[in-house]
C-alpha cells in the first residue's frame, strides 16, 4: 500500500547520486535489527531506516520533496555562480550596464512554474496526511495509553490491565497478522511529544487533549525516540524505547508484567523499609501496598534496562546511585534524595534487584 | 567621529562628555535615534552570539556535563529571545529610522517624541529581560533568567512548573520592548504615507521604503496579539486567572495559537527588511535597475497577507485535525511562490550587470546564497508528514539559522557595510571586510549546515546533553567548530568598526554612486536632511541628475 511512484525516484536517487551520503546516514541499518535491548547500546533514531508504515510512508514522500528542492537549489545556486563569474566587472570598466527594467513573459514563467511545482507537491503531500493521521484505531489494533510525565513516560496497557514505564513494548504480529499499534496520547503536567522516528513521526502530548498516533512496525527489534517538545530541566532525559517483538515472545512478556512483584523473604527488610518511606506516596508496586501513581510503576522493575528513562542503565551501582540521591544522576527530577542512611539504600536496592 | 566639519552642520565648540551624552539621551532625531537603535541591537548580538557558544561549547561531545541543565535552558531560552526581540527588532527598526526618511526626501520621521519613546522602550524592555539574571530569584529561591524557550509553551509557563520570577520578567520584559515597536511601526507607517516628497508616489518608492511599509503593517497586526496573550499569561501568574491553565481547564493549545499568531508574522517581520537591504544594494553594485520592480512589490504585498494565514505550521504535530493541517500546509506553500519571485528578480538583476564585488555585494551574494537553502528546507518543512518528523528537530535549528542568520544577519552585515559611510562619513575597511566575510559564510556553514543532519537523525532540539550511542557526535562537533570560526569573522567585524570609525577613508557623500536621494546629501547628513526637500520623477532620482540623456522616469 505505501508503495507509490515516489518509489522510483527514490530507487533512481539511490543508485545513481545518493550512495555515499546515504552510507553514512544508514550505516545504523544494521544495529536497528540487533536485539539490543539489554546490551546499553541504542541505535541511531534515524528516519533514513523506516521500520514502521507511517514511518516508510513518510520517507517515500521525503525522497519527492527532497529530489524537487535538490532540483531548485542546483538550478538557482548554478545561477548565481554563473552570473557571479559571468557578469564580474573588469577593473576599469566605469561605465553602466544596459537597464532592463523586466520582462513580463519571463516574471510570468516563474510566477507559474513555481504554483505548478507547489500545486503537485499539496496534493502528494495531502494524501500521505490523511493516510497517516488516523482518528480512529484500525480494526484489531493494540491499543495503547501513553501519558507523558516531567519526565518520564508511563505507558498503560488496557488490554492487559497493568502500566509500565519507560519502555513501550509491541508485538509484530497477532495471530500471524501485522498488527497497528494505536497510542492515545496524554499528559500529566506539561506538553510533551512522542517521536520515535524509526516508527513514525512525532506527535505531542498536550494536557488536557488527547491525541492518537499510529504505528505498524515491520520488524522485531530495538527502536529509540525521545521527547520531541521542550518540558522543563530534564527534558534531555525523556528518552523514549520501543521493542519490537515477535508474536510469542511478546506474549510472554505480557504474562510476566501480569504477575504481582515477587515477594522474596530474603530482602524483607529493604521491603519492609520500602513500604515505611514515602516511596510509597509516588511508586506503585503491586502484591504490595505501594500504590503512588506520581512515579513509574516498579513492579517489574528489573525488567527494563534503563532507569531515570533512560538517563543511566540499569545496573545495582547506578540503582544505588539513584536510591541514595536521583539529583545526581538526574539533576532537577522530580524525585527528592531520601536521605536514607548508606545501609538503608543497600536494602532498599537489594529489595529493588528482586523486582524482576 | 568628524560630525563637526561636513557642509551644512556649522563648527560649534567641542562638546562635553556630559554634553554630548545629553545630546544623544535626549534627542528626538531620526538619524541618533537610528544609530542608537542599530549599535544596542549589535551589542545584544555579541550577548546572544556569547550565549550560542557556551551552548555549542557544552554540546561539542556527548554527555558534557560543563553546564547544568537550567543552565543549558536558560542559555537557549535567553539566545532566542534575544536574537528576535533584542537584536533583529531594534536593527530593522534602527535601519529603517534612519533610511525611510533620507529615501523618501523627508526631514525626520512624523512623531519624532514617539520615535525616541519607542527606543527607550526598547531599550529598558531588554535590560529589564537581562535583570531577570539578577532579579528573578523571587521568594522562594527559585530560578534566575527564563528557561522557558522563547516561544514559552504554556503550561511549563505557569506558575506551577515555572516558580520564581524568572517567567515575569520575560514577559515584562517583551511587552515593554513590543510597545515600543508598536509605537515605531505607526511612525513609519504615517510617514511612508503622508511625508514623502513631491513627485514621489507609491509606485515610486524605493523598495525599502515599501518593504518597511509591510514590515510596519504586519508589525502593527501581529505585535498586539503577543502582548494580549503575555497579559493574559500575566494574569494566572500572578492574579489566578485560568487561560493556560490545563490544571484549572485552561488551553495549552490556545497559547500556542495566540502566540504563533505572533509568531509567524514575526519571520517575515525579520527577514522583509533583509530583503530591503539587498533590493537596494543588487542593483547598485550590478550597475542596473531593479529586474521586474512592480512584481517585487506585489511580491511583498503578498508576503504581508500570506504570512499571517500560516502560523498553524508550527504547530502540525500538535494533533489539530488532518484538514486542518492540510490547509495550512497549502497557505505555507503559496508564500514560496512570493518569495521565489523575489530571488528570480534579484538574480534577474545580476544578468547583464556589470558587477562590483565589495563587501556589501559579497553579503548580499552570499544572503541569496544561504537565503535560498533556508527558503527550500522551509518548503520540507511545509510538507507535514515531512514536519512530523523533523519538527522540533535540529533540522529546524538549521533551517531557521538560514533564514535568519544566513538571510537576515548577513544581509544587516551587506547594510552596515553599505551604508556605514553615509552614517559616520567614513568607508569600512575592505580587506577587513572580504576576511569576515568568508570566515563567516565557512563558519556559517559548518555550524548550521551539519544540523539538518542531526535533526534527520534524530536529534531534538533544546536538548542540553545527549547520549554517545545516537550518533550525533560527530555533526555536533563539526557544529561546535564551526562556531569558532564564525567568532573569528566576528571578530574582525569589530575591529572593523572600531578601525574605520577612527581612521577609515573620507566617504564624500555618494561612494557607491549609488541612485537613493540619501545618497544627495552629504555624509552623515545634517540634521535637517535635505537643505531644500527634493523632488523626484522616477525611482532612481540620482541615476536621473546621472544620466540626464536617458532618465528612468522615460521607462517607468
Amino acid at each position: 500500500m505505501h508503495r507509490r511512484g515516489t518509489a522510483a525516484i527514490r530507487n533512481a536517487l539511490t543508485r545513481c547520486m545518493l550512495p555515499a551520503i546515504l552510507a553514512a546516514l544508514t550505516t545504523t541499518d544494521a544495529l536497528a535489527t540487533a536485539p539490543v535491548c539489554d546490551s546499553g547500546t541504542a541505535p541511531s533514531p534515524t528516519m533514513f531506516a523506516p521500520r514502521s508504515v507511517p514511518a516508510e510512508l513518510i520517507l517515500d514522500l521525503s525522497w519527492l520533496v527532497w529530489a524537487i528542492c535538490a532540483g531548485i537549489f542546483l538550478i538557482m545556486e548554478a545561477l548565481i555562480i554563473w552570473c557571479i563569474v559571468k557578469y564580474r566587472r573588469s577593473k576599469d570598466d566605469r561605465t553602466e550596464a544596459p537597464q532592463v527594467y523586466g520582462s513580463n513573459p519571463i516574471e510570468l514563467a516563474w510566477t507559474v512554474v513555481p504554483t505548478l511545482i507547489v500545486f503537485v507537491l499539496f496534493l502528494v503531500s495531502a494524501r500521505t496526511i490523511f493516510e497517516i493521521d488516523k482518528s480512529t484505531p484500525p480494526e484489531g489494533s493494540l491499543e495503547i495509553t501513553v501519558v507523558g510525565h516531567q519526565w518520564w513516560w508511563e505507558f498503560d496497557y488496557p488490554e492487559y490491565g497493568f502500566i509500565t514505564a519507560n519502555e513501550l513494548h509491541v508485538p509484530l504480529t497477532r495471530n500471524g497478522e501485522r498488527v497497528s499499534i494505536y497510542l492515545t496520547l496524554e499528559s500529566n503536567d506539561v506538553i510533551h511529544s512522542f517521536w520515535v522516528p524509526q516508527l513514525g513521526g512525532k506527535k505531542d502530548v498536550v494536557p488536557n487533549h488527547i491525541n492518537h498516533l499510529w504505528l505498524e512496525p515491520t520488524m522485531p527489534g530495538t527502536y529509540v525516540g525521545q521527547c520531541a517538545e521542550y518540558c522543563g530541566t530534564q527534558h534531555a532525559n525523556m528518552l523514549i524505547t520501543v521493542v519490537v517483538h515477535p508474536e510469542e515472545d511478546f506474549e510472554a512478556w505480557v504474562a510476566h508484567q501480569q504477575k504481582d512483584a515477587v515477594h522474596d523473604m530474603s530482602v524483607a527488610t529493604g521491603r519492609d523499609l520500602f513500604l515505611r518511606t514515602a516511596c510509597i506516596n509516588c511508586h506503585t508496586i503491586r502484591g504490595t501496598v505501594a500504590n503512588g501513581s506520581f512515579a513509574p510503576d516498579l513492579t517489574h522493575l528489573m525488567s527494563r534496562s534503563v532507569i531515570g528513562a533512560g538517563v543511566a542503565r540499569n545496573t545495582p551501582a547506578n540503582l544505588h546511585s539513584w536510591v541514595d540521591d536521583p539529583q545526581i544522576l538526574k539533576p532537577g527530577c522530580r524525585m527528592p534524595s531520601m536521605k536514607l542512611d548508606q545501609n538503608g539504600v543497600d536494602e532498599i536496592v537489594k529489595y529493588l534487584l528482586t523486582l524482576k | 567621529m568628524t560630525t563637526l566639519d561636513h557642509p551644512g552642520n556649522p563648527t560649534r565648540i567641542k562638546p562635553t562628555f556630559l554634553g554630548r551624552m545629553h545630546e544623544w539621551i535626549a534627542t528626538a532625531d531620526h538619524k541618533k535615534l537610528g544609530v542608537m537603535y542599530v549599535t544596542t541591537g549589535l551589542i545584544f548580538f555579541l550577548i546572544g552570539g556569547l550565549e550560542a557558544t557556551m551552548m555549542r561549547w557544552q554540546l561539542a561531545v556527548p554527555g558534557s556535563t560543563l553546564l547544568s541543565p537550567s543552565d543549558f535552558n536558560r542559555l537557549f531560552t535567553m539566545h532566542g529571545t534575544t536574537m528576535v526581540f533584542l537584536v533583529g527588532m531594534p536593527i530593522l527598526l534602527g535601519v529603517a529610522n534612519y533610511f525611510v526618511p533620507l529615501q523618501i526626501g523627508a526631514r525626520d520621521l512624523a512623531f519624532p517624541r514617539l520615535n525616541a519613546f519607542g527606543f527607550w522602550l526598547f531599550f529598558f524592555g531588554g535590560l529589564l529581560l537581562y535583570f531577570s539574571y539578577f532579579g528573578a530569584q523571587g521568594l522562594y529561591g527559585m530560578g534566575s533568567a527564563p528557561d522557558v524557550g522563547w516561544f514559552a509553551y504554556a503550561p511549563l509557563t505557569e506558575r506551577t512548573y515555572s516558580r520564581g520570577h524568572s517567567t515575569d520578567y520575560w514577559i515584562l520584559g517583551l511587552l515593554v520592548s513590543s510597545f515600543g515597536s508598536i509605537a515605531t511601526g505607526i511612525n513609519l507607517i504615517t510617514t511612508i504615507l503622508t511625508m514623502r516628497c513631491r513627485g514621489m508616489t507609491l509606485m515610486k518608492m524605493p523598495l525599502l521604503v515599501w518593504l518597511m511599509l509591510i514590515d510596519a503593517v504586519l508589525i502593527m497586526i501581529a505585535m498586539p496579539p503577543l502582548a494580549a496573550a503575555q497579559v493574559m499569561l500575566l494574569f494566572d501568574r500572578l492574579l489566578g486567572a485560568h487561560f493556560f491553565d490545563v490544571q484549572g481547564g485552561g488551553s495549552a493549545i490556545l497559547w500556542q495559537n495566540l502566540f504563533w499568531f505572533f509568531g509567524h508574522p514575526e519571520v517575515y517581520i525579520l527577514i522583509l527588511p533583509a530583503f530591503a537591504y539587498v533590493s537596494e544594494i543588487i542593483p547598485v553594485f550590478c550597475r542596473k535597475v531593479i529586474f521586474g520592480y512592480p512584481l517585487m512589490v506585489a511580491a511583498t504585498v503578498s508576503i504581508g497577507f500570506i504570512s499571517l494565514g500560516v502560523w498553524v505550521h508550527h504547530l502540525f504535530a500538535l494533533g489539530l485535525s488532518p484538514m486542518v493541517n492540510t490547509i495550512f500546509m497549502g497557505s505555507t506553500m503559496l508564500i514560496a511562490i512570493p518569495t521565489g519571485i523575489k530571488m528570480f528578480n534579484w538574480v534577474g538583476t545580476m544578468v547583464g550587470g556589470k558587477i562590483r564585488f565589495d563587501t556589501p555585494m559579497l553579503f548580499s551574494t552570499g544572503f541569496l546564497a544561504l537565503f535560498l537553502i533556508g527558503g527550500l528546507t522551509g518548503i520540507m518543512l511545509s510538507v507535514v508528514p515531512f514536519d512530523w518528523q523533523v519538527s522540533d528537530s535540529y533540522f529546524v535549528v538549521g533551517h531557521f539559522h538560514y533564514v535568519l542568520f544566513g538571510g537576515l544577519v548577513f544581509s544587516i552585515f551587506a547594510a552596515i557595510y553599505y551604508w556605514f559611510p553615509k552614517v559616520t562619513g567614513r568607508m569600512m575597511n575592505e580587506a577587513l571586510g572580504k576576511w569576515q566575510f568568508w570566515l563567516l559564510f565557512l563558519g556559517f556553514n559548518l555550524t548550521f549546515g551539519p544540523m539538518h543532519v542531526s535533526g534527520m537523525l534524530g536529534m531534538p532540539r533544546r536538548i542540553y546533553t545527549y547520549h554517545a550511542d545516537r550518533g550525533w557526535d560527530l555533526w555536533n562537533l563539526l557544529s561546535s567548530i564551526g562556531v569558532l570560526v564564525q567568532i573569528a569573522g566576528v571578530a574582525f567585524f569589530v575591529w572593523n568598526v572600531i578601525h574605520s570609525l577612527r581612521k577609515g577613508r573620507e566617504a564624500g557623500a555618494d561612494p557607491w554612486d549609488a541612485w537613493t536621494l540619501e545618497w544627495s546629501t552629504a555624509s552623515p547628513p545634517p540634521d535637517y536632511n535635505f537643505e531644500e526637500i527634493p523632488e523626484v520623477y522616477s525611482r532612481r532620482p540620482l541615476w536621473d541628475i546621472k544620466h540626464p540623456d536617458d532618465p528612468d522616469w522615460k521607462y517607468e
